[in-house]
This record gives C-alpha cells, structure tokens and sequence, in this order.
C-alpha cells in the first residue's frame, strides 16, 4: 500500500539521524569528562546539566502539557530537603538525591489531582501557593533550623575530587536520562496524545485523549526532574537554605530559558539553558541589571517570539535534530507531479 | 449616489478565502436577501461589511466614504448595523441593558428603548429579564432592536430564523414587515427561497465565496435562484458538452 | 478575648486584602488576564508615596492625588503595549509576560531604592497607631478602620459603577463577548485600556494602605500578588463582595494561625485558601451554594 501512495509519513531525516549520532557520541565524550577536565570545569558543567533539566522539564509542564506553573521552585526545594532528609537517616548520599526525587514525584501525583483542576492563571499562581506553603512547612522541621538551614553533611565523607565527578555523573545522567525519557514519551502514542492537547485541548478530548492522565504523567515526571535538578544543586553547594531554594527565581530562570530557547520545541529548552549558563557567566556579575535584563527578555520573547529562538529556526529552516514530530512526505516522482513537504506534530 | 459599494472583495479565512472578488451595490431604501448554502460565504461578507472580520483585498465604501479599514464600531457609527449569526447578545445582562448599550454607536433618533418595545410587543414583559433566560424568538426580537438602537442606515440580518420555531419565526417577520415598510435599507440572509423572495426587492446568491446570480425579485423564477444555489447551471453546462 | 480580638483583628486585615485583591478581581473579570505583575505595581505604588513624602515632604494622602492617577495612566500603557498583545497570543502568554514584568519592577526598585525596608507610617503621625478602645483586649486602629472603609467604599463604587453607568455597561459586555461588542458601536480597545487604567488605580490605593499599615521592600510584591490572588478566589473570582468575604476569611485564617504558632499566620493563609478552593473543586455545587448563602446574608 504504502509503495503505491506517493504520500509517505516520515519520522527521521538524515539530519536528524546524524544529529542523534552526534548526541550520542557527545555524552560519551561527557561522561569521560572528569578524567580530562579541570575542577572548575566540572563544576561548571554540572552546573549546566542542572539548568538543562530545569529548563526541559519546565518545557515539558507549559510547551507540552499547556500548563505555566510558576510554583516549580516547590519541588526543586522539596528534592532538596528530601535528599537532606534521607541522608540524615542513614541513606547514602548519592541514592540518597535520586529517591529524593522518586519521593517528591510520588507526592506530585495527588498534588497533581488537585492543582490540574485550575486553569492557566489560576494553575500558574496556585502552584506558587504550594510552594509557599511548602517552604514554610520544611521551615518547621527541626532538622532544617528555619531559616538558618542545614547541610549535606554527608558529603564530606568524599574527598573533593571523588565528589565534584560523582555530582557530576549523577547530573549528567540525570539530564541523559530525562531527555531520553521525553524523547520516547513524546514519539510515543502518548507523545501524539501530548502534542494533540498542546494544539487544542477541547478537540483532543473530543476524540479520545486521556486529557487529564496525560497532563497528570507530564506534570509528575516534571516535578521528579525538577526535585532531581535540586537534589543536585544541594550536592554542588552542600548547604540548604530553605529561602534560597524554595524562591521563585529558579522558575524565572526555567521561564527565560524556555522562552527565549523556544517553548513547545524539543531541541529549544536545551539551547536556552546553554545561553542561560553563558549569560550568567557574562553578567551574572552585574547583579541586579542582570535580573532586570532575564526579566526584560522573558517579556520581549513573550510578546514578540513566543516560540523562541528555536522556534524561529524552525520556521525558516525546518530543522530539526531530535525529531519527536512526523514529516508529511509527498514523493516528488508520483504523478500527482506537485512536490510538498509538509510536516505535523511538530516538534 | 449608492449607499453601499461593494468592490471586488476578498476575504480569508487563514488559508481558506471564504470570499473572491465580490461586487455589487445597494440604493437607499432597497431590500436585498443574500441567499446560498452553507459555507458559500454569505456570513463572512456581512462580517467584513461591518468591520467585524479584515477584508484581504477590494473596497467597501459607505455613502460615498472609503470604510474598508474603519473598525466595526466606527462603522456602526457611520450608520452600519449588523444582527450577527446567532444572535450573541450579552446573556448575563438584561434585554433592557443590552438594548441601552447600542448608544454607543452615538447615533439618536427614532429608535429608542420604548420604540423598540412597541416593534416587539413580546419583550414589554421582559424588559428587565437577563438576556440568557429568553427565548429564541425573544432573543432574536433583542438582537434585532439592539441593532435598530444604533439607528441604522443599513441594517443586515444573519440568519433570523435559525433555530427559531415556524411560529417565532412569523412574529419575528411580522415585526420586520414594519421595518421594511419604513424604508430601511435591509440586507438578509435567508435560507427559506420563498421567504426571500417573498420579501425582497432583490436577489444576490453566492457559491462558493462567489456571486452566482444577481437580479430583481420579480424577474427571477424559483427555479433559476434553486440553480445558483447549488451550483447546477454549472455541472449542467459541462455535461451538455 | 484573645480570640475574639484576633478575629476582630483578622476581619480589619481583610480589608487590606480585599483592597489588593480588588484590582486583580476586576482585571481577570473584565479581561480574563491574571496580572502576574499585580504586586509588584503596588509595591511601585508604594514607592512612589515614599518617594514623594521622603524627597518632597508630600503627604502620603495627598500623594494619592498624584500616585493613583500615574498608575491609572500605567494601567492603560500596559494594557496598550502588553496586555493586548499578550491575550491575542493565547491564554499562556499573558501569564509569561506579566511575570517577566514583575521580574523586571521589583529588581528595577532594588536598583533605585536599595534593600532597606521602609514604611510610610512615619509620615502620616500618629494616626499609624492611634486606635479606639472597644474593652482593655480589644482595640481597633484607625487606620485599619479607614483601610477596611476604602475597600467597602471602593467595592460597592465600583459595583454601581459597572451595573449603573454606561462605560460600566460596556465594560460588562465587552468582558463577556469582546467581538460582539463592537459591532454595536462599542471600541472595546478603548473599554479595555479604561478598565485596565481602573484596575490599576485601584492597586495605587491597596500599595498606599500596605505602605501605611506596615513594611515594604522591592521584593515585597510576590507576597502581595499571593493575598491578592487568594482572596480573589476564596471569594470566587470575578465577584466584588465575594473578594471582600475572601479578604475577611484569609485575613480570620491568618490571625486564628498566629495564634496557636507564630508560623501559623502564613500556613494558616495557605491551608485556608487551598481547602477552599478544593471543597470548590470537588464539591462544585454545593461549596459555591454555601459561599453563594454567605455571599447574600453579608
């Protein structure tokens, strides 16, 4: 059948097949990192697999799933001092950041049966009240001391060496992980039950998309990638601070990298966390024209680039390396004679 | 001179041009019904004359003035008013405040709240009820006099009758019949041919975002406006050859 | 009587609420736009009064005169430039640029204003604390009363205004179907750009009472924007008298919580809010009928 219609439905081009390769071929050359990188370069690339995961797994919640929180800032402190908390009872520190995450994801899922009842606005503000209300709750655990905060004390077992290359495989893993996971997910059927509420809610339901389950699993994996992304920054800076970690900054970073990146785009979320490490590098140092500046971009990009740097390649080029939408191929030899290429599902 | 010119028209909706090309022109005083089927594009031309959906190209011009990118409510001020499909009254509110929010437009004159009762006798017990409580036939008296408080020039109809009992139907023509008596301009659109025909001066039939057949009420039969409807003079055409 | 005057107390807060929440109320019933930066304008607000009473010695009440009219004029620049733009590009996007905004105001206020907490009860005298005695626990503060007064005044105005008033007639109908109304010779840009300019004259009075009645910093407008929001929708967003109730309940929460833990005020806030707005959810018809009976008999 297939051989006779000229209209083929295709999921990889050769770009994208060697865009892959290359990403492959990247994360081994990564993960063999610490045995050539310097200290300070390690540190800095953790720092960076961090971001990646902060920005896709944001990307994920509003660019997939249609769902802006600005309350992620919860599970990124609840990863946190839930790795604080199992390491003080006796897990060893390393597992100890990853089921810290498993446990915040596992309490995102009833969070999730409430929250996904709001809508747009009301969801975003809603989930900055959880947050809230989660920053207060840890600050009345004793062990956390308010304010005052704590630390991963564990930590110090490692030599330096040891534990600046451990932080930074787990980092990297994560972020390997999550972005494979989203991969499969979004070429998965549940990918195209995905992309189908992105475009319209209303319709999806009408032809029988799981809306909420499908929202539900996006905003659980979210919540377990964020509560991993501050699990680790704990382990890059040993000490919690519950107002450090709970503040809503860390969703204005998720939010400037994701916008000016390209929201609703697979490969965008990665680029933005890339000019969000360089940016911060440049005129981190300036402090608050710095802030003003992600501010004033996240506004701009808002208004007038809503998809993002990537979203603006895409248009014009059509590029895409991690493909989780279909091209739309209509053969150029058929005798339909008109050459079309066409894609949907976009990515 | 006219007091509306339609001039080669065109009007998109994204990808799809629901309306190619069209022209014509309406005199004062005259009664036009605009008929053809589903989808030929009668809605969106009466969308683009009154501002509420962007022309892509051609000219709409009212007495005399170019209005092709005036917005809607400063075309309701130059004297255009539009009954839209569905009605679209502000259900929460009541037919009194809906009636009272068309003097917007700034334009007095014969047509006031208590003008509007006495044209629909059927909302005088209504007056203060919200718009979403009534019914169909209510709604439309509502809609309809909510366009006469602008005090028209030319007043276009979308669909009266649509999803109207025959009943309500009858009143809400009973009423019109005063209004066409009046001497305003009327465009309508209507899907029963015998109504149309019945009550209009003039004929224009679309198909397929296109004027199909224009002429006077009198000169035309049934039959060749049926034709226009569905295209069929065309397909007859190609199969005779 | 403790808990009597903590009620008491808890109730005059809530006018403070309903005050911020006012603004917020209005903007998403009117245009269904949640303004992220809704704090923060009112912590500029405050600063403007600072500003004026500190530099110039301008009372902070005859501030108003000149604050709440700049806010109005804010108010329509931002609809003009931001907020139309925003809600034409879906309902997500005015949540993304608002809050870039907000990011954009409190760190612009940092740079101009530096981190210190300031207050303007120092400029209006006495009256900051002078309060009337109703027994040895309980005293109420003036200035609590004349904030709860605003809020009531301001509330039932804006509700005549919007039932009474042509404009306001518009405003209602254009919240309702913003296409229709312009083709019965409504501008609903210019309905639009007003409303936000009201709205927002409404947030320079809540910065001025929040700026009377306690502290402020350039960070201070995410607590505000979270009361406001809160209750906005314990009362049931979209509804004047209810964001008053919403006010009373949050602010009766916050102080009963005070009482038993001096974290308590804060959770107190959050849990309220969130039971409520669960017993909504999932016991739709009855909860909004039970809020409905308290609506009427208030």
């Amino acid at each position: 059948m297939s051989r006779q219609s000229p209209i083929r439905v295709v999921r990889w081009s050769g770009l994208s097949i060697g865009s892959v390769a290359v990403a492959v071929a990247l994360t081994i050359l990564l993960a063999a990192g610490p045995l050539f990188l310097g200290a300070n370069a390690i540190d800095k690339l953790t720092t960076l697999f961090i971001y990646v995961i902060l920005a896709v797994t944001w990307n994920a919640l509003a660019g997939y799933g249609g769902l802006v929180s600005i309350g992620q800032q919860a599970f990124f402190g609840l990863g946190a001092y839930g790795a604080v908390r199992l390491a003080d009872a006796g897990v060893s520190v390393y597992p100890a950041l990853v089921l810290a995450a498993v446990l915040v994801g596992l309490i995102a899922w009833p969070i999730s049966v409430f929250m996904l009842r709001l809508k747009a606005g009301e969801f975003a503000i809603g989930m900055w009240v959880v947050a809230a209300l989660a920053h207060l709750l840890v600050n009345l655990d004793n062990l956390v001391r308010g304010e005052t905060g704590t630390s991963l004390i564990a930590l110090n077992a490692y030599a330096a060496e040891t534990r600046h290359a451990l932080t930074y495989w787990t980092a990297l893993g994560a972020m390997v992980g999550l972005i494979g996971i989203l991969f499969a997910l979004l070429r998965s059927p549940l990918g195209a039950a995905i992309q189908a509420i992105r475009d319209n809610e209303d319709a999806a339901a009408s032809v029988g998309v799981r809306v909420m389950r499908t929202k539900q699993i996006i905003f659980v994996l979210a919540a377990f990638g964020v509560a991993l992304a501050g699990a680790l920054w704990l382990a890059t800076t040993i000490t919690f601070q519950p107002r450090t970690y709970f503040s809503v900054q860390w969703t204005a970073y998720m939010i400037f990298m994701v916008l000016v990146g390209g929201l609703g785009t697979f490969e965008g979320p990665i680029l933005g966390a890339i000019l969000f490490f360089a940016i911060e590098a440049w005129f981190g140092a300036t402090g608050v024209w710095y802030l003003v500046g992600l501010g004033a971009a996240a506004l701009l990009f808002a208004l007038f680039l809503p998809k993002g740097l990537w979203g603006w390649v895409d248009q014009r080029l059509g590029l895409r390396l991690l493909p989780v939408g279909r091209w739309l191929k209509i053969d150029e030899t058929a005798p339909m004679g008109t050459s079309k290429s066409t894609e949907s599902g976009s990515t | 001179m006219n007091l509306l010119a339609v001039d080669a028209l065109d009007v998109r909706h994204g990808l799809l041009q629901a309306v190619r090309a069209v022209s014509f022109n309406i005199e004062r005083g005259e009664t036009i019904a605009l008929v053809g089927a589903n989808g030929a594009g009668k809605t969106t031309l009466l969308r683009a004359i009154a501002g509420a959906h962007a022309a892509t190209g051609g000219r709409v011009s009212f007495n005399g003035a170019d209005v092709t990118h005036m917005p809607a409510h400063s075309r309701v001020a130059q004297g255009i008013a539009l009954v839209p499909e569905g009605r679209r009254l502000f259900a929460k509110m009541s037919v009194e405040e809906n009636l009272m929010l068309a003097r917007a437009a700034g334009r007095p004159g014969a047509w006031t709240i208590d003008a509007v009762m006495e044209a629909f006798p059927n909302l005088k017990a209504r007056r203060n009820a919200r718009a979403g409580t009534l019914s169909g036939g209510e709604q439309q008296a509502t809609a309809i006099g909510r366009a006469l408080m602008t005090n028209p020039e030319l007043l276009m109809l979308d669909e009266v009758s649509l999803g109207l009992s025959p009943l309500a139907v009858d009143r809400v023509y009973a009423s019109l019949q005063t209004l066409l008596n009046s001497g305003t301009t009327i465009v309508l659109v209507e899907q029963d041919l015998t109504r149309a025909l019945r009550v209009a001066g003039r004929v224009i039939c679309m198909l397929e975002g296109r004027i199909a057949l224009e002429g006077k009420a009198a000169d035309l039969t049934r039959e060749q406006v049926t034709q226009a409807y569905f295209g069929l003079n065309k397909t007859g055409a190609g199969a005779a050859a | 009587m403790i808990w009597v005057n903590q009620i008491i107390q808890g109730v005059l807060l809530g006018g403070y609420y309903a005050l911020i929440a006012c603004g917020l109320s209005f903007m998403f019933s009117v245009m269904g736009i949640i303004n992220i930066a809704h704090g923060s304008f009112a912590i500029l607000a405050a600063f403007g009064l600072f500003l004026l009473a500190d530099q110039w010695g301008v009372s902070p009440f005859l501030g108003l005169i000149i604050v709440v009219p700049a806010m109005a004029a804010i108010g329509w620049a931002l609809q003009r430039a931001v907020l139309e733009r925003s809600s034409r590009a879906g309902i997500l996007v005015p949540i993304l640029s608002t809050f870039g905004l907000s990011i954009v105001i409190d760190n612009l206020l940092f740079e101009f204003f530096g981190a210190d907490t300031r207050s303007l009860a120092p400029y209006i005298g006495s009256f900051s604390y002078d309060s009337w005695s109703l027994s040895d626990d309980i005293e109420i503060g003036q200035l609590s009363a004349l904030i709860f007064a605003t809020a009531v005044i301001l509330l039932g105005g804006l509700q005549l205004f919007l039932s009474r008033t042509e404009l306001g007639r518009a405003i209602r109908a254009t919240a309702e179907d913003a296409d229709t109304v312009g083709l019965i010779g409504v501008n609903a840009r210019l309905v639009n750009a007003t409303a936000a300019a009201i709205a927002m004259a409404t947030v320079g009075l809540a910065g001025a009472a929040l700026a009377m009645r306690a502290t402020f910093d350039p960070y201070a407008g995410a607590p505000q924007l979270i009361f406001a929001f809160e209750a906005a929708v314990i009362g049931g967003a979209g509804s004047l008298w209810g964001t008053l109730i919403g006010g009373i309940v949050l602010g009766v929460a916050q102080n009963i919580g005070a009482q038993i833990n001096p974290q308590g005020f804060f959770i107190a806030g959050h849990g309220i809010f969130l039971v409520i707005l669960f017993a909504r959810l999932f016991w739709g018809g009855a909860g909004a009928a039970f809020l409905n009976s308290l609506r009427r008999s208030a």
